[in-house]
C-alpha cells in the first residue's frame, strides 16, 4: 500500500528514475534503499525525502508554520489513520470535518504533501460512506473531491462520487 | 505563540523541553487534562501550540520541530526518520508500558513491552558511533527521545537491563540542564506516580496499537486486555475477602418517605432534567437523562448512600400552547394528557423516581415569585424596552414562532419569526417583510413592551467564584466543564426572564401583569418546588449546601441552563440555596446514524419500545452500553440484536444459567463444598479486581464503562467454566468429583455477584437471578460496600430454586421487520405518497407534513383493528416467531400512519422543518 502511494508521488513530481523500495517488519514499514547514506525508513519520511529530490520544497509548506502543521497531518496520516478502528473513524472524520471547514487544504491555502497523503489514507475510509454519511462530513467530502481532482494526485486509486450539493436537506436539524 | 501544557502528561515533557533547549519565547501555560484547547479535536489533545497565524499544533513532535525550526535549527533527514520512528514505533510501545507500570502496577512487565524499541535504539546509537542521534551536535530528535523516555529511563524499579549506548546517550542528555527542570516541571518530582492521574485518563492501550494493526471493527470489550497477571498476594487478599461471609446488618434499608437529609451520612439529590411535557420522549432524551439518573440512584442506595431522586414535566410555554390550539384543548388539558404518558413510559423502563412531578403547580408559582422578588429585592433585576410584533385582532404579543414574513436576508416568503428556513439565518422577528400572525393572518403591528431582565453581568463575579469550586471539588463532565466556559469567555449579557405569554406563572410585579416568566427562569426551579410538593420539608433539600450534594444529569445542549442561568437565579435570590456539585452532561444518542424526527418518523419513541416485545431489561441494557458517554453515539437496530445475542445471551446470561444448571444438575440442587486451589484464588482476585473498577467507575458516574466490567466478570466466568469442564470431572473419580464441586460452587458465587453489579443496570433480570438462587438479600448489601468485597454468599449446602434462561434471542428478520418499521422510510412508501423526488427521508417529511387527514384516518383505523386480528389469530396458533413479527411490524407500522393521519404522531404542519 505505503510503497504504491510513494510510487504515485514520484509520478507526481515527475521523478524520471524509480526509486527502489523494500518493507521492513510485518508493519510493512516502506524503506528506500540509498546509494550514497543509509537507508531511510518510514512514508513520511521517504515522501519528504522525495519532495526535496524533486526540488518542489513548496509541497512541505512555505514557512515555518506550515511546514510544522503538515509534518504533524503527515505524523496523523501514519499515528492515527493507519490501522485505525471502525469507532475511531467516526471520531477522526468529525474532528476533520471540523478542521476543514474553513481551509481549502489541509495545511491552509496551499497544496501540500499534506493533502497528499492524507488523501491517500482516508480513500479507503471514504469507499466505506454511504451518502448520508458523506453529507454529514460535507467538508471532508469537498476537500477529498478537489483533492482527487488534482491533476495528478491521484494514480492508483479509483475516484470516487461525492456530491457537492445536499440531497437529503432534512439533516440541517 | 501560546502552548498549553498539563502537569503528568508525558508528552507535555517533550515541548518544555523543546523550548528550554530552542530559548523560543513563548506563553507557557498549564490547564486540565480534559481541557480542550484545540478547537477541531473531539478529545482534548495536550501539548498544544497556538500558533501566531491562529493554527494549532497538536502533535508534540511537530510542536518541537517548529520550536526548533523557528530557533534556526531546521531538522535533517534523519531527523525526521526518528521522529517518525518515535511517533508510530516508540510511543505506542511507550503508552502500553505506561499503562501497565502506573495504572494496573504491573512494573515487572515494562522490561518485555519496551525491549523491541529499545534494542532499536541501542542498535543505531553504537552503530552510528556519534554522541548523538543525527551527529555531533543534540537535534530536536535527541530531545524529543529523551524526553519520551525519561519517565521509564529514569526509573530504576523496572530493571529495563543494561544498554550502554543508550545509558551514555541518556546521561549526556540529563547533563543538560533544560531537559532536567522540564521533568520536574512536568512529573514534579514524583516520578512515574506524577502520570497517574493523565494515565489514567488514556484508553488502555491493547498490544496491537501499533500502526501494523489490521483494522478491527470488533467490539472493544470483545478485544481487551489480554490476562492480567496476578500477585500471589492478590490472591490470598481475594481468598480472605471471600471468606468474610455476608453483612448481618442491613445497610440499604428499604425507602421511607420523605427521604429526608441525615446526619452523618452522604445526602445526595438527583434531579435529572425536566423532560418538556409536549411530546413524547425518543431514546435519546431518556438514555440522556432519566435512565441516566436512574443508574446512578440505584447504584447509591446499594453503596448505602441516602438518596432523593425527583424529577418531572416541564409544564409552561409556547410549545404548549401551540399544542394545546392544534388539539383544540386548553393547555392545562394538554399538560394532563401528556404527564400520563410520559409517566406511563418511564415506568416501563422501570424509573424508579422518588418522586415524578410537575411544573403547573401552586408551590411552584409560589417559589419561582420569591425567588423573582429576592433577585428583585437585590438590585439582579434590571427593567429594558423590547420591540415586539403584537396582533391586534388576537390581542397579544407574538411570540418568534407565532409570524411569517419575508426573510430579510434572502426574501424567502414563509421565513418563521426566528430562523429563515432557506437560507438558515437567524431573524430578529421585526425585521420581517411583510410580517403575519400565524393564527388569524393578519398584520401584526410593532409596540414596544416592556421586560425585566436578570442582571447577569452583575452576578459574574460571584457565580465564576462558586464555579471554581465545583468543578474542581465536583465530579463534572468535560463537555459541561467546557460549554460552561465557553459561556463565561464570551461574557455575559443581561437576559431577559418575561414574556409576554399567557401560558406560565405569572410575574407577580404589578408593572408587569399580564406577563409570564420565561421557560428558561421558570423550568429550572421545577426541581425545587417538585420537591416542594413532595414533602414540606423540601428546604432541608434545597437550602443546605453544607449537607446535601446535588446532582444534575442531563443531555449536554442543557449545560449553560444549569451551570450558568440557573445558579445565577438562586446566587441571586442570597438565600443559602444548594447548588448544583456534580454536572453530568451526555453528548447526543443518533439513530442509525442519523437523528432522530419525530416529523419524519425515524427512531424510537418511549411509548413505542415495549411494542416491539423486547423487554425494558434489555432496552435499558442496550442504551446504558452505547450511551453516548464522552462522544456522539448511535442507536443501532443491528447492534442492538448483535450485543443481545452476544453479550447478553451467549456471554452473560450463558454463563449464569450453566452455573446454575450445574447445581441443579450435578449437585441436587444443593451447592457444593469449595476447596480453594490457586486457581480458584487467582479468579476470585481477577473477578475482585474488576467489581473495584466497577466501583471506582460508577462513583464517577463513568455508566458505560462500568457496565463493560460486569461483561468482563461473565467473560472471566466461562473461560473458567470451560477450561475446568466441571461437566466431564463430575464422572470421575473423588478428588475430580470435588473439583468440579468448587469450580461449580466458585461459579454459582460469581454469579450471584454479577446480579448485584447487574442491579442498577437491569432491575429485573437481577431480580430473577437472586430468585432462581434463592440468594439472601443481605448480598445485595454486602458486594459494594467500601471498595468492593466480593464473599461467598451461597455457601455450601444452601439451595437454590428453579433455574432458567435470563435471555432470549434476537433473530435477524425480527430485527430487519423493527428497522424497516421505525426507520422513517416504511411510513412514506406504504402510505402512498407520490414517489420520492429526494430520497427516502424528505418523502417522509410530505407525509408526515400533510398533517391531520380525517377520511386516512378513518380508513387506517380500519385496518388497524384488522391487522390486530390477524397478530392475535397467529398468537392463538403458536404460529413462527418470525411470521408473527412480520406481522407484529405491519400492525405498529399502520398505527404509526394512523397517528400521523389523525395529527398525532406528527409535529403540526406549519412548524415543518423546525429545529428539534
Amino acid at each position: 500500500m505505503a510503497l504504491r502511494e510513494l510510487s504515485s508521488l514520484e509520478k507526481y513530481l515527475g521523478l524520471k528514475k524509480p526509486n527502489k523500495y523494500s518493507t521492513q517488519g510485518d508493519k510493512k514499514v516502506p524503506v528506500l534503499q540509498n546509494n550514497n547514506g543509509p537507508p531511510l525508513v518510514g512514508l513520511g519520511t521517504i515522501a519528504s525525502h522525495l519532495v526535496k529530490e524533486a526540488k518542489r520544497p513548496n509541497l512541505l509548506g512555505d514557512s515555518a508554520e506550515s511546514r510544522a502543521v503538515v509534518q504533524q497531518w503527515l505524523e496523523y496520516r501514519v499515528t492515527k489513520l493507519d490501522g485505525c478502528t471502525k469507532e475511531d473513524t467516526k471520531a477522526i472524520l468529525k474532528d476533520l470535518n471540523l478542521y476543514l471547514q474553513d481551509k481549502v487544504y489541509m495545511a491552509g491555502n496551499q497544496f501540500t504533501l499534506a493533502d497528499t497523503f492524507m488523501y491517500f489514507g482516508i480513500h479507503p475510509i471514504i469507499v466505506d460512506l454511504s451518502v448520508q454519511e458523506k453529507e454529514q462530513y460535507v467538508n471532508v467530502a469537498r476537500w477529498f473531491d478537489h483533492i482527487q481532482r488534482c491533476p495528478g494526485v491521484r494514480h492508483h486509486l479509483p475516484p470516487l462520487v461525492v456530491l457537492r450539493n445536499r440531497i437529503y436537506t432534512s439533516k440541517h436539524h | 505563540m501560546k502552548l498549553f501544557v498539563s502537569e503528568g502528561n508525558p508528552h507535555c515533557l517533550k515541548v518544555l523541553a523543546a523550548v528550554e533547549v530552542s530559548g523560543v519565547q513563548c506563553d507557557v501555560q498549564y490547564v486540565n487534562h480534559e481541557e480542550r484547547v484545540v478547537p477541531f479535536l473531539s478529545r482534548p489533545a495536550l501539548p498544544a501550540l497556538l500558533l501566531p497565524s491562529g493554527l494549532h499544533l497538536f502533535s508534540s513532535n511537530a510542536i518541537c520541530r517548529y520550536l526548533f525550526e523557528v530557533s534556526g535549527k531546521d531538522s535533517s533527514e534523519l531527523c525526521n526518520q526518528w521522529l517518525e520512528w518515535e511517533a508510530t514505533d516508540l510511543q505506542p510501545a511507550l503508552l502500553q508500558a505506561l499503562h501497565l507500570a502506573v495504572v494496573q502496577g504491573k512494573g515487572s512487565e515494562v522490561s518485555k513491552v519496551l525491549q523491541g524499541p529499545l534494542n532499536y535504539l541501542e542498535q543505531s546509537l553504537s552503530k552510528g558511533n556519534t554522541p548523538y542521534l543525527t551527529g555531533e551536535a543534540v537535534s530536536v530528535a535527541d530531545v524529543v527521545l529523551w524526553a519520551a523516555l525519561y519517565p521509564v529511563l529514569s526509573d530504576a524499579s523496572l530493571a529495563l537491563g543494561e544498554r550502554a549506548s543508550i545509558k551514555a546517550w541518556f546521561d549526556r542528555g540529563a547533563v543538560m540542564h533544560s531537559c532536567q527542570s522540564a521533568a520536574q516541571k512536568v512529573l514534579q518530582g514524583k516520578g512515574l506516580q506524577g502520570m497517574k492521574s493523565y494515565m489514567q485518563r488514556q484508553p488502555a492501550p491493547s498490544s496491537s496499537q501499533c500502526r501494523d494493526s489490521q483494522p478491527c471493527n470488533g467490539n472493544p470489550a470483545e478485544s481487551e486486555e489480554s490476562e492480567r497477571a496476578v500477585s500471589a498476594e492478590e490472591m490470598e487478599t481475594a481468598a480472605l475477602t471471600w471468606n468474610k461471609g455476608l453483612n448481618t446488618c442491613s445497610m440499604a434499608t428499604s425507602r421511607q418517605h420523605p427521604i429526608l437529609p441525615q446526619e452523618g451520612k452522604r445526602n445526595i439529590l438527583l434531579t435529572s432534567a425536566l423532560p418538556y411535557v409536549n411530546n413524547v420522549p425518543h431514546l435519546g432524551n431518556i438514555i440522556g437523562c432519566v435512565l441516566s439518573t436512574d443508574v446512578f440512584s440505584r447504584y447509591g442506595r446499594l453503596r448505602g448512600w441516602n438518596m432523593l431522586f425527583v424529577c418531572g414535566t416541564d409544564e409552561y410555554g409556547t410549545a404548549t400552547e401551540n399544542k394545546a390550539r392544534e388539539e383544540g384543548l386548553t393547555p392545562q388539558q394538554i399538560c394532563d394528557k401528556y404527564h400520563v404518558i410520559h409517566s406511563d413510559i418511564y415506568k416501563w423502563f422501570q424509573i424508579d423516581f422518588d418522586f415524578f412531578g410537575r411544573t403547573t403547580t401552586e408551590k411552584h408559582t409560589e417559589i419561582a415569585q420569591n425567588i423573582f422578588w429576592r433577585n428583585h429585592k437585590h438590585g439582579y433585576l434590571v427593567e429594558d424596552t423590547v420591540e415586539q410584533l403584537r396582533c391586534e385582532k388576537c390581542q397579544r404579543f407574538l411570540a418568534d414562532r407565532f409570524v411569517e414574513g419575508i426573510c430579510p436576508h434572502c426574501s424567502y416568503p414563509e421565513a418563521r419569526g426566528d430562523q429563515c428556513d432557506k437560507c438558515g439565518k437567524l431573524i430578529n422577528a421585526v425585521e420581517l417583510g411583510e410580517p403575519q400572525c400565524k393564527v388569524c393572518k393578519e398584520t401584526p403591528s410593532i409596540r414596544s413592551s416592556k421586560h425585566l431582565f436578570l442582571d447577569l453581568p452583575k452576578l459574574e463575579g460571584q457565580l465564576e467564584q462558586w464555579l471554581d469550586k465545583s468543578t474542581s471539588t465536583g465530579d463534572w463532565t468535560a463537555n459541561a466543564k467546557q460549554i460552561t466556559r465557553s459561556w463565561l469567555r464570551d461574557g455575559l449579557k443581561p437576559r431577559s426572564i418575561t414574556r409576554d405569554l399567557r401560558w406560565g406563572t405569572p410575574v407577580p410585579h404589578p408593572d408587569f401583569k399580564e406577563k409570564v416568566f420565561y421557560v428558561w427562569f421558570d423550568a429550572p426551579i421545577g426541581y425545587l418546588s417538585i420537591t416542594a410538593n413532595y414533602t414540606d420539608q423540601w428546604e432541608k433539600w434545597w437550602k443546605n449546601p453544607q449537607q446535601v450534594e446535588l446532582y444534575n444529569f442531563m443531555a449536554k445542549d442543557n449545560v449553560p441552563f444549569h451551570s450558568v442561568m440557573f445558579p445565577c437565579s438562586l446566587l441571586g435570590a442570597q438565600d443559602n440555596y444548594t447548588l448544583v456539585n456534580h454536572l453530568i452532561a451526555t453528548e447526543y444518542l443518533n439513530y442509525e446514524d442519523t437523528k432522530f424526527s419525530k416529523s419524519r418518523g425515524v427512531g424510537v419513541f418511549g411509548d413505542m419500545a415495549k411494542d416491539t416485545g423486547i423487554p425494558s431489561d434489555v432496552w435499558r441494557f442496550y442504551l446504558l452500553y452505547v450511551r453516548p458517554e464522552g462522544q456522539d453515539s448511535a442507536f443501532s437496530w443491528a447492534d442492538m440484536a448483535l450485543k443481545n445475542n452476544s453479550e447478553l445471551l451467549n456471554n452473560l446470561g450463558n454463563f449464569i444459567n450453566r452455573a446454575g444448571m450445574f447445581v441443579t444438575k450435578f449437585f441436587e440442587g444443593c451447592v457444593p463444598a469449595m476447596e480453594l486451589q490457586q486457581e480458584d484464588k487467582r479468579l476470585l482476585a481477577l473477578v475482585g479486581w474488576e467489581l473495584q473498577q466497577y466501583i471506582q467507575l460508577l462513583d464517577k458516574v463513568k455508566i458505560r464503562d462500568s457496565l463493560r466490567r460486569i461483561l468482563n466478570i461473565s467473560r472471566h466466568g466461562n473461560q473458567y467454566i470451560q477450561l475446568n469442564e466441571p461437566w466431564k470431572k463430575i464422572k470421575g473419580g473423588d478428588t475430580e468429583r470435588q473439583r468440579a464441586g468448587t469450580v461449580t460452587g466458585v461459579s454459582v458465587n460469581i454469579a450471584c455477584l454479577l446480579s448485584v453489579m447487574l442491579l442498577p443496570y437491569m432491575p429485573t433480570v437481577s431480580q430473577t437471578i437472586r430468585d432462581q438462587f434463592n440468594a439472601p438479600q443481605s448480598c445485595v448489601d454486602t458486594m459494594l460496600q467500601g471498595t468492593g468485597t466480593f464473599v461467598c454468599s451461597l455457601s455450601a449446602g444452601h439451595r437454590i430454586g428453579t433455574v432458567s434462561p435470563l435471555f432470549q434471542k434476537l433473530e435477524v428478520d425480527q430485527i430487519e421487520a423493527l428497522k424497516k418499521t421505525f426507520g422513517g422510510q416504511q411510513t412514506a412508501q406504504s402510505a402512498g405518497s407520490p414517489p420520492p423526488a429526494a430520497g427516502p427521508a424528505a418523502a417522509a417529511e410530505v407525509v408526515a407534513g400533510i398533517g391531520a387527514d380525517p377520511e386516512k384516518a378513518k380508513q387506517l383505523t380500519q385496518a388497524v383493528a384488522e391487522q390486530g386480528e390477524k397478530v392475535r389469530e397467529l398468537k392463538a396458533q403458536k404460529a413462527q416467531k418470525a411470521a408473527i413479527t412480520a406481522e407484529v411490524a405491519k400492525l405498529l407500522d399502520l398505527k404509526k400512519q394512523l397517528a400521523l393521519a389523525e395529527g398525532k404522531g406528527s409535529d403540526p404542519a406549519p412548524q415543518k422543518g423546525k429545529k428539534k
